[in-house]
């Protein structure tokens, strides 16, 4: 690999060692862990304030709109100015509701949107831990933020909050299953569980061409599952506006609404990110076979740059498919997975096997 | 669609005591209450005539009397009557719902005792549709509201 | 029953699981309050409150003039304000026997159709959005900023214009009135396809659509569901084509019937009177004829003692206007008969037995504009 220069590898290194000969092996891990944590905090801030400024665009330019374009410039600052607003709104609190559950609830929610960014491979050499069971981790604890959701919709004392939790239960619990089985495909092909392991193996091609039929079918499923898994369009029955006027979120106010709000789309972000690291290389460079002149330009790319714009890529198709389609109904959401993407994904787990199996792809 | 006479002949056919007043843009019967729903219910089950469709109902009051009036119209033959029963009795004005005949009435109708205080027999849920049920019947001509209503 | 919903969420085995939806609700487009009871995600039963904007408006008919009528008629169904003052023009050129020019007849009927357009956009907009699709909102307005401004353009008013006065109009229409149609004919022949791309063809959307809150032939002339929601189930209620008035015995057109009666029937036969209302405005914008804007009326109206009866197709039904006089300047009384008022209460008939969800299409598709059922 040419690449070198964009090995986060080497600068992570050289802070570790700045830090091993100031202080002793304990402190070093705890303040690399302070650093770390400071370091996604304020990823998460940013991202999520980002994402937020980026939908609002995507949907005005859907809509014929402009979008917001009168704080800073183009209106980029217009999240932080809605951020200043939530966070001086006042807390109401909810007559009957009960009180420790109700302010748990987004706390639940937000850290395990947290806890998922810490095992992506962001670039060449940056990922705070290596699990070697990093998609099963990643799965696990972005699908802990339902335990939040359902606490949310029975803590407020409110009917609409309580139908949306449990629309909300019934739809994650359901679509988690075709998630799961469509990152086991790449699973199986690449035979780890382990992110950085994935990544390596597509070098040489991502699975999205390398595995052709399968892969793709998979990653079809994957697209539809994980839009329904984080509640957004047009699977945001949960908080079906029109219907349950805010869902499960209806009695929030200020920060903690904005919580919910930070959530949903840092779920986003991290549903992208996994798709992206699985089936489109995670911050592998685009290659095409023997074209060497063509592989050593794309080297020039860095890495992180190829990360954002593979995630950035599924995110705006995500986007799309909440400001076009109109809304499913509950039964038909459940009807799509339980007999349509269910089956579909157990027999392309079948079909992969068969594939790896005899050596039939690339 | 059958002529005013037509419709007239066969009108006065169905029962005793109906008045057809002339000079009026539409065809008019003006019944005793008593025979107000077994008309209306004849008027819907002939097929000559079919009235199957209650365009609405309503009610004037004249301050002797109040009027219950119901326009009503032919889907298939496309003629319109209005059906009409007087009912003295003030205090107490009431007549026979025909909610069995047609659903609509049955709105129709609240709205006519939320307004005019006229109760309607055999109405299945006759509560008022607008207002509160302490305030008076407001399309009544001797209503007074000296807060709300400045009178010219 | 209003007593026992003030308690807290009841859940158990026998009790009635009931939520309120509205008065303030996304979906209600109004002040009405839909008292529901369910039974997990499925209706058992609905009540609908309303009153929460009643005005009197039938009372306060009886101390105003006819002049001052019109007015009030624009606050009823404020999508359909040119079809609802048109109807008590028309009654009391009937009482007063008065034939109003040629010219008044043809612009009314034009006036009759922008707002027909303008009122079948918006409740396509709003449509889109209770199932979920928030994209479509942003199309249709798009498109009735067009109207809009030729309402602006030639009466000074975007949305109520009381523009009719009896015997004719409150003047002539801006030179520019013309030209500005037929701009906005070839216009909006472009974009109506769009409509059907975004939504019409979705899989989703006809999914929630097809099937759903049937209403048959005799649940809606029983309960007097006209206008495009009674012609889903194939009832044949356009007044336009069984009385004619204005100028539409001079053109041709047809009755959008459907006979599926379920939600997508009724959007169907709006979908197509769009269509419909464009043609009718093709055929007369170029034909307005030279004339007075107004027949000669003496400035104080009385009616002739007596009854009168006028209907009129507005954009949701059929508006039907009774009028007993007594031979002085304001009517005895004044009866509004307003297509929401009937097309609301079909709502339990039809709604009982499904989703939330297919509750929202289904108030959607009848298009309700509360206003004019509370008057």
């Amino acid at each position: 690999m040419s690449s070198n220069i964009f090995d986060f590898a080497t600068l992570t290194g050289s802070v570790h060692s700045w830090l091993s000969g100031m202080m002793s092996s304990g402190w070093v891990i705890f303040t690399e862990m302070v650093l770390v944590g400071l370091v996604f905090l304020l990823m998460y801030a940013l991202i999520g304030l980002f994402l937020v400024y980026l939908e609002r665009k995507v949907c005005a330019i859907i809509q014929n709109r402009v979008g917001p374009n009168r704080v800073g410039k183009w209106g980029l600052l217009q999240t932080i100015a809605d951020l200043i607003k939530l966070l001086l709104k006042e807390l109401i609190p909810i007559r009957k509701s009960d009180p420790l559950l109700f302010n748990l609830a987004p706390f639940i929610v937000i850290i395990a949107s947290f806890l998922a960014m810490a095992a992506l491979p962001y670039a060449k050499g940056l990922q705070a831990i290596d699990f070697n069971i990093g998609v099963f981790y990643v799965m696990a604890v972005s699908s802990l933020g339902v335990v939040g959701i359902l606490l949310a919709g029975w803590s407020s004392n409110s009917k609409y909050s309580l139908i949306g939790a449990m629309r909300s239960g019934a739809q994650i619990v359901s679509y988690e299953l075709s998630v799961g089985l469509s990152l086991l495909a790449i699973v199986v092909f690449s035979g780890s569980m382990q992110l950085s392991t994935i990544v390596e193996s597509q070098a040489n091609g991502w699975w999205i061409f390398k595995g052709h039929i399968p892969a793709i079918i998979s990653f079809i499923v994957f697209l539809i599952a994980s839009t329904a898994e984080i509640n957004r369009g047009p699977f945001d029955l949960a908080e079906a506006e029109s219907e349950l006027t805010a869902g499960f979120h209806t009695e929030y106010s200020g920060i903690k609404f904005a919580f919910f709000f930070l959530a949903e789309y840092m779920n986003m972000f991290i549903v992208s990110a996994l798709g992206a690291t699985v089936f489109l290389g995670g911050w592998m460079p685009f290659h095409i076979g023997e074209w060497e002149g063509f592989n050593q330009i794309m080297d020039y790319i860095p890495s992180v740059v190829w990360f954002f714009g593979k995630t950035f890529f599924l995110i705006l198709i995500i986007m799309w498919f909440k400001w076009t389609f109109p809304r499913l109904r509950i039964d038909q959401l459940l009807t799509l997975e339980w007999k349509y993407l269910l089956p579909i994904s157990l027999f392309n787990i079948v079909l992969i096997a068969f594939l790896v199996l005899m050596g039939w792809h690339f | 669609m059958l002529s005013r006479e037509e419709l007239t002949n066969i009108i006065s056919g169905l029962v005793p005591g109906a008045e057809f007043p002339e000079g009026k843009q539409l065809l008019e019967v003006i019944v005793p209450a008593e025979s107000y729903f077994s008309l209306a219910e004849k008027l819907k089950s002939d097929p000559k005539i079919a009235f199957n469709y209650l365009i609405t109902q309503t009610a004037v009051d004249f301050q002797t009397y109040m009027t219950v009036v119901c326009h009503l119209e032919s889907t298939e033959f496309r003629h319109m009557v209005v059906l009409k029963a007087n009912l003295t009795d003030r205090e107490n004005p009431a007549i026979d719902s025909l909610t069995a005949l047609y659903p609509a009435a049955e709105y129709f109708e609240r709205e006519i005792f939320d307004l005019f205080g006229i109760r309607f027999n055999n109405h299945p849920n006759l509560k008022r549709l607008f207002l509160e049920d302490d305030y008076g019947y407001p399309l009544r001509k001797d209503f007074r509201d000296e807060i709300n209503i400045i009178e010219r | 029953m209003s007593e026992e919903i003030i308690k807290d969420v009841i859940v158990g085995e026998n009790e009635d699981y009931i939520i309120n939806m509205g008065p303030q609700h996304p979906s209600t487009h109004g002040v009405l309050r839909l008292e529901v009871c369910l039974k997990g995600e499925t209706v058992k039963y609905l009540i609908p409150h309303i009153g929460y904007i009643h005005r009197g408006i039938e009372k306060m008919c009886e101390a105003n003039t006819y002049q001052q009528i019109i007015h009030l008629t624009d606050r009823m169904d404020y999508l359909s304000a040119h079809m609802n003052n048109e109807a008590v023009c028309m009654v009391v050129e009937d009482a007063m026997q008065v034939e109003v020019p040629e010219r008044v007849k043809y612009i009314r009927t034009i006036l009759n159709e922008l707002n027909r357009l303008a009122s079948h956009q918006l409740w396509w907009c709003a449509f889109g959005m209770d199932l979920g699709a928030l994209t479509t909102f942003f199309y249709g307005l798009r498109d009735r900023e067009m109207i809009l401004d030729i309402f602006e353009e030639s009466f000074g008013s975007r949305l109520l214009h009381s523009f009719n006065t009896p015997g004719g109009l409150m003047h002539d229409v801006h030179p520019n009135f013309q030209n500005r149609i037929k701009e906005f004919i070839s216009y909006f022949r472009k974009k109506l396809p769009e409509y059907d791309q975004l939504l019409t063809g979705n899989v989703i959307f006809q999914e929630r659509a097809k099937g759903v809150g049937f209403m048959s032939k005799e649940t809606a002339i029983g309960y007097g569901v006209t206008g495009p929601s009674g012609r889903g189930s194939g009832f044949s209620c356009d007044i336009r084509k069984i009385a004619p008035y204005g100028a539409y015995d001079k053109v041709q057109f047809n009755e959008i019937l459907e006979t599926g009666g379920d939600v997508f029937a009724r959007y169907q036969v709006r979908m197509a009177e769009m269509r419909e209302s464009l043609s009718i405005l093709e055929q007369l914008v170029d034909n307005i004829p030279e004339g007075d804007f107004t027949a000669k009326m003496k400035p104080i109206i009385k009616l002739p003692a007596g009854e009168y009866f006028r209907r009129v197709e507005t954009a949701r039904g059929e508006l039907a206007v009774y009028v007993v006089s007594d031979g002085n300047k304001s009517p005895y009384r004044m009866k509004f008969r307003t297509p929401n008022f009937s097309n609301l209460f079909v709502m339990n008939e039809i709604a009982a037995g499904c989703k939330i969800a297919d509750l929202i299409a289904i108030s959607g598709s009848l298009d309700l504009v509360i206003p004019d059922i509370d008057r």
